[in-house]
């Protein structure tokens, strides 16, 4: 892996690593990185311009906002990775599963999902997190519900067309256990399209969950999440824009260095061509 | 053909059944009680009282006999009536629906105006400076959420331009514009890339070369063959993209107060009428579905060289 990831090919997506790493250990030391407490009420500095002592202003209840951006890296981008590596995990074990054994189990799983794949997904998921009473675990859910069909697809499209190659059926005959064909011979050749498109679909996701946040369906008050502080700061646009700025930007750069990542990932894999 | 279209119709029905059923079942998994729901605002109600309730509205029943006699109001238009305002939900549906279609129908038309257009360019200067200009744009705007943009047009056009208004309203032709835009801006973003990618793989085909060594004028190359070979990946965007435009009117309409089936659900939602709910989400299905049929079918219209049936039905 170490040696892959220096070679020529492989070196383009260094720069996009990084970026998407330090991101991502942004959002794991949240805790310890914010400059004041995010969720420390203070009615006497409310609604706050930018500049000072809090450099994205502050909300109405006088929270540092700044604070409150990086505390909400947490929320919103943890749930959306961990949200993402469950959908794909999930949807490709299906997916594999499918592919490998065929028989009836198969035929239900892959028409239950074309009937996942002909709602579309942000209507299934505001219905389904609004019926569940909404919340951030409600609102993960619903997305992972409406989410897996397309991972277990594409694993099982990939499966089909190795099942019958000459090195399973060798692998067969020398009394490999399914197990370890599936982990030696099949996992390696379902892997890579699986990481391209999970790594394209990170943005999408992203957008998704704070998006239903910013409905009220995900992360509930006073949790400091990137969709539902734009919520909040909604009815206050005129009076204090910046309010909205912080998250919204956060949200913005968060999508665009994953979607960097993806494009590159695909380029570099050449999945497409495959 | 017509043994295919009316094979792909007998293909929809198991799905239009999948699909009526999950949502029908999902409301069973409701964080609380329809009944409770209904008698929340008067208030003390005896038990019996909401016996007597769950019992006229056959709650009572089994799971299935539910779903049976739901899915026939489905099918004849008689989906009970909201929770919340007491009105026919098929009638409140009906009432919401041209708004939501006309909004949809002004950012699919904004989204081609530019992405045509700017994809057809991008291809043509490949490599050079509008190209680069053209992608970054794109890039852009595929990364910005819409409820982020929805807000900042209203901040800096409406509130603070002052050119448009910043709640829509019915008697003003402007309102329209904003939501229209704030949901033409991501789906733009994604035409214009594959119209591009569509249209440099046609420029390289050999026909261009040959017409080009003929003396065909290369504006005729362009609009005439290679945007008639694009339309394929057009319909197919289209088709794709109304799955992800009905979610997003539902994010559009509410920041925008849209009086449309969108905002119609997140209220609905937030008050938990499950009737109007569920007529949403199956109609939008529904929608999502025809839309993919009708597709599926115009290939098969334009492009004879896609087998029927042969394609990837597993």
């Amino acid at each position: 892996m170490k040696k892959l990831l220096l070679s020529p090919r492989y070196r383009a997506l260094w720069p996009y690593l990084l970026l998407a790493g330090a991101l991502l250990l942004l959002a794991v030391f949240a805790p310890w990185l914010t400059p004041q407490d995010p969720y420390v009420q203070d009615l006497s500095i409310s609604l706050q311009p930018p500049g000072g002592d809090h450099l994205l202003g502050t909300d109405r209840y006088g929270r540092d906002l700044l604070s409150r951006v990086i505390a909400g890296s947490q929320t919103t981008l943890c749930a959306s990775l961990l949200l993402l590596v469950f959908i794909a995990v999930v949807g490709s074990v299906i997916g594999i599963f499918c592919g490998y054994r065929g028989g009836w189990a198969d035929t239900f799983l892959m028409r239950l999902s074309d009937v996942f794949l002909a709602f579309p997904e942000m209507v299934f998921a505001i219905a389904v997190a609004g019926v569940l009473g909404g919340g951030l675990i409600q609102a993960a859910l619903a997305l992972a519900l409406i989410g897996w069909p397309k991972y277990a697809r594409l694993a099982r499209g990939l499966v089909l067309t190795i099942r019958t190659a000459p090195y399973m059926e060798a692998a067969r005959m020398a009394g490999c256990s399914t197990l370890t064909i599936l982990w030696q011979h099949v996992t390696p050749n379902v892997a890579g399209p699986i990481l391209v498109t999970a790594a394209l679909n990170v943005g999408t996701i992203i957008m998704e969950l704070a998006g239903l946040s910013f409905l009220g369906l995900g992360a509930m008050p006073p949790t400091a999440e990137w969709g539902a502080m734009m919520n909040n700061g909604r009815s206050m646009l005129q009076t204090a824009p910046w309010i909205i700025l912080g998250p919204g930007v956060a949200i913005f750069v968060s999508v665009a260095i994953f979607n960097l990542l993806g494009d590159k990932l695909r380029d570099v894999l050449d999945v497409r061509r495959k | 053909m017509r043994k295919y279209v009316f094979q792909r119709f007998l293909q929809l029905i198991p799905i239009l059944v999948g699909i009526t059923f999950l949502t029908f079942g999902m409301m069973q998994f409701a964080a609380d009680d329809a009944v409770d729901v209904m008698f929340e605002q008067s208030g003390g109600v005896t038990e019996e009282v909401k016996a007597a309730k769950r019992a006229e509205l056959g709650l009572d029943q089994a799971f299935l006999v539910q779903y049976g006699h739901w899915l026939q109001g489905v099918v004849t238009g008689d989906m009970g009536r909201s929770y919340i305002s007491g009105k026919l939900v098929f009638d409140t549906f009906m009432d919401k629906m041209p708004a939501t279609v006309e909004l949809m129908l002004a950012s699919v038309g904004l989204t081609l105006l530019f992405a045509i257009p700017l994809g057809i360019y991008a291809a043509v200067r490949q490599n050079r400076w509008p190209d680069y200009i053209i992608r970054f744009l794109t890039f852009v705007g595929n990364s910005l959420p819409n409820f982020f943009v929805g807000l900042l047009l209203i901040y800096f056009l409406a509130l603070q331009a002052g050119l448009f208004p910043v709640m829509s309203s019915a008697d003003n032709p402007l309102s329209v514009v904003l939501p229209a835009v704030t949901l033409a801006i991501a789906m733009g973003a994604k035409y214009t890339r594959q119209i591009r990618a569509v249209v440099l793989e046609e420029l390289a085909k050999p026909y261009v070369a040959g017409a080009r060594a003929r003396g065909v004028p290369e504006r005729w190359i362009l609009w005439r063959d290679v945007l008639k070979s694009s339309f394929i990946t057009i319909i197919t965007l289209l088709a794709l993209s109304v799955g992800s435009l009905l979610g997003g009117t539902a994010i559009v309409e509410s920041i925008f107060m849209w009086d449309g089936v969108g905002k119609m659900a997140v209220d609905a939602i937030l008050m938990r009428d499950y009737p109007l709910i569920q007529s949403y989400v199956v109609w939008m299905s529904f929608i999502y579905v025809s839309v993919n049929l009708a597709a599926d079918l115009l290939y098969h219209y334009f492009d004879p060289r896609i087998r029927y049936g042969k394609g990837d039905n597993a």
